[in-house]
């Protein structure tokens, strides 16, 4: 078979095209093989003691992670407490006034923007108007650094499924003569409610697995946290400080602890992935 | 309620200021490039992990821009729809994973294999290069630009493919009746078209890379030194935050770190804001979600 094409121009198109199909199965190769080890030692190393028992003193074995595990519900009630309504209200101003003002602009450029601050800046900024004032490190100031970190991404996919719902379905209420408010709260936010709880779902399990802004604001704690004034231990921090100890047991237990955290925001992607999919399709 | 997006930004850099106020006045612009780091003679300069973040940054782009780009250009020109989407998802996926976890399989997979394999390996080829030179440690700059590598890969994908799934028909449709291939078309015609987007895509990513903690922390050896090799351990700012924020323990200690974190803040609002607005700007005239 001849081809009308110089053979060095066939080339270049079979190898550049090939080399980008090589990328994609390295990189979904990857992620294959970070689930696969997390999940292989994690089995290993998870048992009942993980969830029910307190941590051990160094070099004894056994224990568990019990009160990291609460620790980290009660810094997600926390941060959802401060993300949840501020994220949510904001979004439905951005979409139902917002839309091609100019401050809807600089409160979205804003919202970005705060999105890419780095996570342990934002754990400076809880330390200095929580834990400085207070003089203790406390759940209060882990949950106030994570709540402002679900705030960009609540407002933004607050704000994507709002636009989501057809103009129609909003015309057809305000035909009926309802006031713009009654509209959008009891027409336009009801059509969006499965997606805008999805959006804040996937929020929580982002802000779930961080690590950095709890370091100097929840702190640790080897014992339960009693209240929100205390310092507190949380799963992804308890993984950080297991991990780089030179304790097999405690390697062991990093490996439980990453286990959990990953099936926490996996099933949460995996999930919203499936309730949005029928959404859209049915 | 919207508008305490805007003045929580404000706040935080007021913040981040007034607690590092100490530290602006004794040091000045020296800070940025003072080289020693020594805590008990309350000397600061920040000069090793401004090296340290952006070698590693730098570095992991190198690799993760290509390779994204080569996904991206996979998924939106190549693969079929039924494909596409949830390679597409999957990819996204790794941009789920907790950093923590990232740092985990870093310390106990990569810093073997890397001392083991990679750095005998560069230092046997290429070991003329200053770059690929010294003593195979396994923890150390290279070891961390290879998880923010991977950390930030899913980020060029996923915008890029966007935008690039965003060219118009016609573009593609005008140089295939030319007689293009389907490289040269994806080279030639998409690509250019592509190409603040594309930009953009690259600093959303840099902006991730630079503020990365705790992955980089856990594997790049922790030292305030300036070495040339990216074998040698070093330091970024975010980790050194990290690390000694706690155990600071003179007023001017913390106030450092915290300045430290104000350089921080100030460089990735800088490079996010350079990335939306490149972002927006193509989406204006071409849709990019619909």
């Amino acid at each position: 078979m001849t081809s009308p094409l110089p053979l060095r121009r066939r080339l270049i198109n079979g190898i550049m095209l090939s080399l980008t199909g090589v990328c994609t199965a390295v990189v979904i190769g990857v992620l294959f093989f970070i689930l696969g080890y997390i999940t292989y030692h994690g089995i290993e190393a998870l048992n009942w003691d993980f969830f029910t028992k307190l941590p051990k003193p160094v070099g004894e074995t056994g224990g568990g992670m019990a009160n990291a595990i609460v620790g980290t519900l009660k810094l997600l009630l926390l941060a959802s407490l401060i993300g949840v309504p501020i994220g949510f209200i904001g979004g439905v101003y951005l979409a139902e006034y917002g839309r091609k003002t100019m401050t809807g602009f600089l409160i979205r450029y804003a919202a970005d923007l705060l999105n890419g601050i780095p996570s342990i800046v934002m754990g400076i900024f809880a330390y200095t108007i929580i834990v400085l004032p207070m003089g203790h490190f406390s759940s209060l100031a882990g949950g106030v650094a994570l709540g402002i970190m679900m705030i960009p991404i609540a407002v933004r996919s607050t704000e994507e499924f709002l636009r989501l719902v057809p103009a129609t379905i909003r015309e057809a209420a305000l035909g009926l003569g309802l006031p713009e408010w009654k509209v959008v709260s009891f027409v336009v936010i009801p059509t969006a409610f499965r997606g805008i709880v999805t959006g804040i779902m996937l929020d929580l399990a982002r802000v779930s697995g961080e690590t950095a802004p709890l370091l100097f604001t929840a702190f640790s704690n080897r014992f339960w946290s009693q209240g929100w004034l205390e310092p507190t231990a949380s799963l992804p921090v308890m993984l950080y400080t297991y991990a780089i100890t030179p304790y097999e047991d405690w390697h062991r237990q990093a490996w439980a602890a990453g286990l959990v955290l990953l099936m926490l925001v996996l099933g949460a992607n995996v999930v919203s992935r499936l309730v949005l999919h029928r959404r859209l399709t049915g | 309620m919207a508008l305490s997006v805007l003045v929580i930004t404000a706040v935080i850099a007021y913040e981040l200021y007034r607690n590092s106020h100490l530290s602006i006045a004794r040091f000045g612009w020296s800070f940025l490039w003072g080289t020693t780091w020594d805590p008990i003679a309350e000397q600061f300069g920040a000069l090793p992990f401004l090296y340290g973040t952006l070698v590693t940054s730098a570095v992991a782009l190198l690799i993760a821009v290509p390779m994204g780009l080569g996904v991206a250009i996979f998924l939106s020109e190549l693969a079929p729809r039924w494909l596409s989407d949830p390679v597409a998802f999957l990819v996204e996926l790794l941009a789920a994973i907790p950093s923590v976890i990232y740092g985990l399989i870093g310390i106990f997979v990569l810093v073997p294999l890397v001392r083991n394999y990679l750095e005998p390996f560069l230092s046997g080829t290429l070991g003329f290069l200053p770059i690929f030179q010294g003593a195979p440690y396994g923890v150390g700059m290279l070891t961390a630009s290879l998880v923010l590598a991977v950390m930030v890969v899913p980020f060029i994908v996923s915008v890029s493919r966007e935008i690039l799934m965003a060219v118009p028909r016609a573009q593609r449709e005008a140089i295939l009746s030319l007689g293009a291939t389907r490289w040269e078309m994806v080279w030639i015609a998409i690509l250019p078209y592509a190409r603040s987007g594309i930009m953009g895509s690259v600093f959303l990513a840099l902006a991730r890379a630079l503020g990365e903690t705790m992955a980089v922390t856990m594997v790049i050896g922790n030292r305030p030194e300036i070495k040339l090799s990216l074998f040698e351990p070093g330091y970024t700012m975010a980790a050194v935050i990290a690390n000694e924020f706690t155990e600071a323990t003179s007023d001017m200690y913390l106030q450092a770190l915290i300045e430290i974190g104000l350089v921080l803040f100030a460089v990735t609002i800088l490079v996010n804001a350079i990335a939306r607005l490149l972002i927006y700007s193509l989406s204006k005239h071409v849709e990019v979600r619909e």
